[in-house]
């Protein structure tokens, strides 16, 4: 990628770069498949696919390899709207959306969507409120625009404070991902699975900063979305013989889901009788919980001991009899049952507290297409818990879309278009990419909703479909089958299935061979590798040019700031790794926080640093720390993680945060700027220069 | 930097055609989603509020950058605001 060429060559170059590129990856694929007919065991497919790519993109890291400071920032401004629009999408979809987005459909139905439109609805801001701007500003990063805008350090400081403890946020999240696909494909325990995605991370973005992170993303996106498609493609195939899922599964698959719902909720049919059979036990068993619950609240110990007694007593009961004798089976079962019992108060409390919750698997089938389906003993309830759901819906996008057009790792990959004309149609083209994979997954959502319902679903335990009863010894917490009632044969309740397991196991219900589980786990490597070079990036950027270079030590050569920037990188990736190895929870908590607190922290300031030329420092410092203030308040006070659980304002969920930072960032704003000077006038031909793309006798701001 | 009339009206033009996208970006993401149980009622490729969350919304919006980028290049070249070819 020589320097000296032109752009419309470079451009020419890169499409035919990435077209080779694509078909070796077919190939290699090919291939691959070959050996496995050979008969290659899968855990080495699992091994030779997750070692081929992360070489891949070390190699590709390793050739755009650079000492050019606007190349390790931004990728020297010459990235083409089309492939940035590629690397956006890599750098947008997550492990989450990935691996975790169809599943959430499946389980959650229409409520789930809050996520598929929230998280493309946002690049529509990104598009008409930021990008273009940001482009015309030029230079490295979003806390730079800030301090530009805004003038002196604490509105830059802020930004990277904000900057960081979001991405960092984020990031976890997304080596996480990395260590659970790593381990599952190959067998490497967890832990070492965070450490070798870690270096795949690294490779990328050690050598050649944002320059190689870019060209890497477009290379992992190309994996990525085809290990999506092909899978769901196929499966819409296998149902109907027509290749469009996303007409399939709402003509043909979800009419039917439709009926089958009824029919399971119908107590008279046939099916909804046996339901009706799993459900009554599951509501017995949650009785009995809450009964033993609520007797050891009241007993105690002498409950717990009483209990325990029972147990004995009835496996000795059962040992001595003799006329008749007891069957083996049941003393097994007594006898068992008192080895489970649970062996001081706390441990008795958790499990009758679960029993109890078995409750939940009692309830009628929730229609998919059903939007904030509420529950309540009487109508009024019903829809106040509606109306409780419909609004977090609502929260929830809007937290979303403006954390999206927050997050500085995405708006970061506007200063790398040639132009801010390139910068307008790269928001389309990434959107449209990050588009192809969203519309696919709750389609997805659907097919595999269509085959449990009807091929899982009515099918004895004896005879399962292969790749249920692969998954459910695989792993519990993605499909847990049990024959509740007793009648052989499988009903809808019986069923649990966790949501990764909706992408993870598409290829085996498609009935593809194995190297496409191997190509979907390589994808989702792709996605979460590719998230994560984007925001460790950003985080080692804000720390070495706008703490160090533009605060500390302004007159640092370039030479130390390149080496100080990939100091941190190398830090804050082993940080990174080491927090994620200790299993700190929720994925979805640490996204949704990251959004929130973006949201927060950077829209209200950026948007007004654009539109409003009278807002000033005071009202940027104001408003961004209102905004990450109420934001971080309202999470530490409400998220189960934090351990206050105080009650929620107005009844939205931990996870909007941001739905009251965002007003209390636009509030800041105004009141900081209203109540201080307007801002210079070197500052206000700043916004002028901003807003158009090019003026006569312009300042230059993205000089370096 | 001498800001003259028709840079003024340039900026005017430019946050009509944002406010126009930015409501039909309101309409289908909120106003879509508040009634997302009654739109349910009507079929249309599947029932309407489903669809239009699930596919229909994200179409419009893939439309509505392109529209916005397609319209503002031409817009800078009409108020001669456009960057110098690069090469």
């Amino acid at each position: 990628m020589a320097t000296q060429t032109t752009q419309s060559q470079f451009y020419a170059n890169l499409k035919r770069y990435y077209s080779f590129y694509t078909g070796g990856f077919v190939a290699f694929v090919i291939v691959v498949g070959i050996l496995e007919q050979m008969g290659v065991p899968n855990k080495v497919l699992g091994y030779i696919f997750l070692f081929a790519t992360i070489m891949l993109y070390a190699g590709i890291g390793f050739m755009a390899k650079t000492a050019d400071v606007a190349e390790y920032y931004v990728a020297g401004r010459r990235v083409p709207a089309f492939f940035n629009g590629m690397a956006t999408g890599a750098d947008w979809m997550s492990a989450a959306s990935f691996i975790g987005m169809a599943g959430t459909l499946y389980l959650s139905g229409y409520d789930g969507l809050a996520f598929v439109l929230g998280w493309t609805g946002g690049f529509c801001l990104v598009a008409l409120f930021l990008a273009p701007y940001l482009r015309k500003f030029g230079q490295f990063t979003i806390p730079d625009f800030l301090g530009a805008r805004f003038g002196g350090h604490l509105p830059r400081f802020i930004g990277v404070l904000a900057a960081v403890v979001c991405s960092f946020t984020y990031v976890i999240a997304q080596i996480y991902g990395v260590g659970i696909i790593t381990s599952r494909f190959t067998g490497l325990e967890f832990q070492v699975g965070v450490f070798v995605g870690l270096a795949g991370i690294l490779v990328c973005s050690f050598l050649g900063g944002m320059k190689a992170v870019t060209w890497t993303q477009v290379a992992q996106y190309i994996i990525l979305i085809f290990a999506y498609m092909i899978p769901v493609v196929w499966l819409a195939v296998k149902d109907t013989g027509i290749p469009i899922p996303q007409i399939v599964a709402y003509t043909h698959s979800l009419p039917k889901i439709t009926a089958l719902e009824n029919e399971f909720n119908d107590k008279a049919s046939p099916k909804g009788s046996k339901e009706e059979s799993v459900r009554a036990i599951f509501r017995e068993r949650s009785a009995a919980g809450a009964a033993k619950l609520k007797g050891l609240e009241t007993g105690g110990a002498t409950f717990l001991a009483a209990e325990k007694q029972k147990l004995v007593d009835n496996a000795a009961a059962l040992r001595a009899a003799t006329e008749p004798p007891a069957d083996p089976k049941a003393i097994d079962a007594a006898e068992k049952a008192v080895k489970a019992f649970p062996a001081d108060a706390v441990a008795a409390k958790a499990a009758w507290t679960a029993e109890k919750g078995l409750g939940a698997r009692a309830a009628p089938v929730m229609h998919h297409a059903e939007a904030f389906a509420a529950t309540g003993k009487t109508q009024e309830e019903v829809e106040k818990n509606r109306g409780i759901k419909k609004k977090n819906f609502l929260a929830l996008i809007a937290c979303l879309m403006i954390g999206t057009a927050a997050l500085p790792h995405i708006l970061m990959r506007y200063y790398t278009t040639p132009s801010v004309k390139e910068a307008r149609q790269s928001v389309f083209w990434g959107l449209f990419f990050i588009f192809l994979l969203y519309f696919t997954a709750p389609a997805l959502g659907i097919l595999a909703k269509y085959e449990v319902y009807t091929h899982v679903v009515g099918s004895s335990f004896a005879s399962l479909p292969a790749w249920v009863s692969n998954w459910s010894v695989v792993d519990k917490t993605l499909m847990n089958i049990s024959d509740i009632n007793g009648d052989g044969i499988v009903q809808l309740a019986e069923i649990v299935i966790g949501g990764d397991l909706i992408v993870l196991a598409t290829p085996e219900i498609a009935g593809l061979p194995y190297v496409i589980s191997g190509l979907v786990a390589a994808g989702g490597l792709a996605a979460a590798l590719s998230t994560a070079d984007g925001l460790l990036l950003t985080i080692a950027n804000a720390l070495s040019h706008d703490l160090y270079y533009k605060m500390i030590d302004p007159n640092a050569s370039t030479v130390r700031r390149l080496a100080v920037s990939k100091g941190l990188l190398l830090v804050v990736a082993l940080i990174a790794a080491y927090v994620t190895s200790l299993k700190p929870g929720n994925i979805l908590f640490l996204v949704g926080a990251a959004f929130s607190l973006a949201a927060s922290g950077f829209f209200p300031a950026l948007v007004c640093g654009v539109f409003w030329r009278r807002a000033n420092w005071l009202g940027a410092v104001l408003g961004m720390s209102a905004g990450l203030g109420i934001c971080g308040y309202y999470m530490w006070l409400t998220y189960p993680f934090f351990g206050v659980n105080a009650p929620l304002w107005w009844d939205i969920n931990p996870i909007s945060a941001g739905t009251f930072g965002i007003p209390a960032g636009f509030l800041g704003v105004i009141i900081g700027s209203l109540v201080s000077p307007a801002p210079s006038k070197e500052i206000q031909e700043l916004v002028d220069h901003v807003r158009y793309p090019s003026l006569e006798g312009d300042i230059d701001t993205a000089g370096v | 930097m001498q800001l003259t009339e028709k840079h003024h009206k340039y900026w005017r033009i430019n946050l009509r055609i944002t406010g126009i996208l930015l409501a039909i970006w309101f309409v289908v993401t909120f106003v879509m989603g508040w009634y997302a149980r009654e739109l349910n009622e009507i079929n249309f490729i599947g029932p309407l509020g489903f669809y239009m969350s699930a596919q229909g919304s994200l179409i419009i919006y893939v439309a509505i950058i392109w529209y916005y980028a397609h319209y503002m290049n031409n817009l800078d070249l009409e108020y001669g605001v456009h960057e110098g070819e690069l090469d």
